[in-house]
């Protein structure tokens, strides 16, 4: 049986097998939540939970993470990007459970699971409600309404997780619109508020396996394009393919698990 | 129809399936059903676009909640989340628009709600439901509940004069016949119109159709109606929507894709602020030539 270490490594690789391979970017951002995705469907999301990707452009991370979990097929890989397919650059609609919502427009997620968590607790239904945004996405005026919501309603069965890489789509989240410690903003809104390596699985194994009542946000500082060295903390791997040396470059400096 | 469609409601507040989502609005009107649905009752507050996601996040997991505000505030605000959240996944969410075209008059053009339907229905999936009396509320509540999409219910006041009778809710329904050209109506406005051509000698009297479902559907497009058509050469569609993704577009595509357009066709629609005063909704809807005296005037002279 592989380790988790073992499951992420070979995630990455595969990752970066499939941008390689349909010549397409959002490698940093994937590489920046990989970890966080891998985390919360291996070791901590059980049958009747639920995930919902907020940063849609992170697809890949996911469509690779249900690869990892034997959901999406090494054919539906080869489709990313491709036509026809149902592996778009941001997630499709109505194809898949584990793929809830269609979502690529920022600030929509958190609302969704918001919808989702209550319906459980009107139906006195178990599970829990995951959702993942970027840090950029806090810009958006939709979630901060969800913010209030979620705290009113008192969603205990909700954990919001911020991947909080500090780059966005044209600068980093300190120069377009600095939101200060962004920890400090959802504690005065009421949330239970949790800081994390996103890199450090044992970590977030850890503070996302507990069932403490939220709800919860767990910020976690992670870093855009982690463990490749010339796409780490740079913007342009939000939009890059992957030239050839580049990708034998990107899989020697993963080495071996 | 605030009132019908509360009773209404609350009738069905007690199936297993439902919850009721408004954004701040029903003060005096829909306490009934914040009483009949208890913990389904959610006040999401001033936040619409928050209010539709977790619509849509509810009726994912199986619920058939409803989302209620003023007419606009429903569906501008939130048009992201009714695209991407509800309607790109056909999830059965209602919105609820209360003061369909002019109907909040004097409160300002910001409460009026006369580019709606075309709006919605540019989105995949979405469903329209324009009630033209009270009486329509419920039955129209229920096509809703029965089809199980993303569907807008477009509330206004209840006009019908006393000595109308329109008959059974219907998608399409005749409310008049004569020997007049044939006319389609949407909303509340057909009272007025009712009342009006119905005194009138057979020979001018409009065939008149009250239309309550959109988009168009082939096959509900009654054989009657387009004998009505073919018999007078001139079709008139009366709506307060504008012209722009309105009944009237839909009705004139339809008839040129079938081969059957008519000699004449006359639309008498919302039309903005021409003035650029406000007031009532009868000062707009005059302002438009949506009364019965100036559409009279029209099609008589045609």
């Amino acid at each position: 049986m592989k380790t988790l270490k073992q499951i992420i490594h070979q995630g990455k690789k595969r990752l970066l097998q499939m941008h390689y391979e349909s010549g397409v970017g959002h490698i940093g951002g994937n590489l920046s939540c990989l970890d966080t995705l891998m985390v919360l469907h291996h070791r901590v999301m059980k049958a009747p939970d639920t995930f919902i990707l907020s940063k849609g452009h992170a697809a890949g991370a996911l469509y690779i993470t249900l690869w990892s979990l034997e959901k999406v097929t090494d054919e539906d890989l080869k489709l990313f990007h491709k036509e026809p397919t149902k592996l778009s650059g941001h997630p499709a609609p109505r194809w898949k459970k584990e793929i809830p919502f269609a979502t690529g427009s920022l600030g929509h997620g958190f609302s969704l699971a918001a919808g989702q968590a209550l319906a459980k607790r009107l139906q006195g239904k178990p599970g829990r409600i995951f959702c993942l945004t970027s840090d950029g996405e806090w810009q958006e005026g939709s979630n901060w309404e969800a913010l209030i919501f979620t705290v009113h309603q008192k969603l205990s069965n909700l954990t919001l997780i911020v991947d909080s890489n500090g780059l966005q789509g044209f600068g980093t989240t300190k120069e377009v619109a600095s939101q200060g410690n962004l920890a400090d903003r959802f504690k005065a809104f009421g949330l239970l508020v949790t800081e994390v390596d996103g890199h450090d699985a044992e970590a977030l194994e850890k503070i996302l396996g507990s069932t403490e009542p939220g709800p919860r946000v767990v910020i976690a500082h992670t870093t855009k394009g982690k463990g490749i060295s010339f796409m780490e903390n740079k913007m342009e791997w939000h939009y890059l393919p992957l030239k050839e040396d580049q990708y034998q470059k990107a899989l020697s400096e993963l080495g071996e698990a | 129809m605030r009132n019908e469609f509360c009773d209404t409601l609350v009738k069905r507040a007690s199936n297993p399936d439902f919850v009721f989502l408004t954004g701040d609005l029903g003060y005096m009107a829909l306490e009934p059903l914040q009483k009949a649905a208890g913990a389904r009752f959610i006040n999401a507050g001033v936040a619409e676009q928050n209010m539709v996601s977790v619509a849509a996040g509810l009726a994912s997991q199986g619920l058939r909640p409803w989302a209620y505000s003023i007419a606009p505030f429903i569906y501008a605000r939130p048009l992201e989340q009714i695209r991407n959240d509800v309607c790109l996944h056909d999830l059965p969410v209602t919105l609820v628009g209360n003061g369909g075209g002019y109907a909040y008059g004097v409160m300002g053009g910001t409460h009026h709600a006369i580019e709606d339907y075309g709006i919605l229905l540019s989105l995949q999936h979405m469903r329209v439901f324009v009630p033209a009396f009270g009486a329509d509320v419920e039955p129209a509540v229920d096509r809703i509940l029965q089809l199980g999409h993303p569907a807008y219910l477009r509330l206004g006041r209840d006009e019908k004069p006393k000595e109308v009778d329109p008959g059974p809710y219907a998608p399409w329904r005749k409310v008049l016949s004569g020997g007049g050209p044939a006319m389609v109506v949407v909303g509340p406005i057909a009272g007025a119109l009712m009342k009006d051509f119905m005194g009138l000698e057979s020979s001018k009297r409009p065939n008149l159709w009250v239309l309550a479902e959109l988009p168009l559907e082939e096959k509900a497009v009654p054989g009657q109606f387009l004998k009505d058509i073919e018999t007078s050469g001139h079709l008139a569609v009366v709506e307060e929507h504008v012209a722009h993704g309105g009944a009237g577009e839909m009705i004139a595509r339809f008839l040129l894709l079938a081969g059957r357009a008519p000699k004449k066709f006359s639309h008498f629609c919302a039309q903005g602020y021409l003035s650029g005063y406000y007031g009532s909704q009868g000062f707009h809807r005059k302002e438009c030539g949506l009364t019965s005296g100036n559409i009279l005037k029209v099609i008589s002279d045609s």
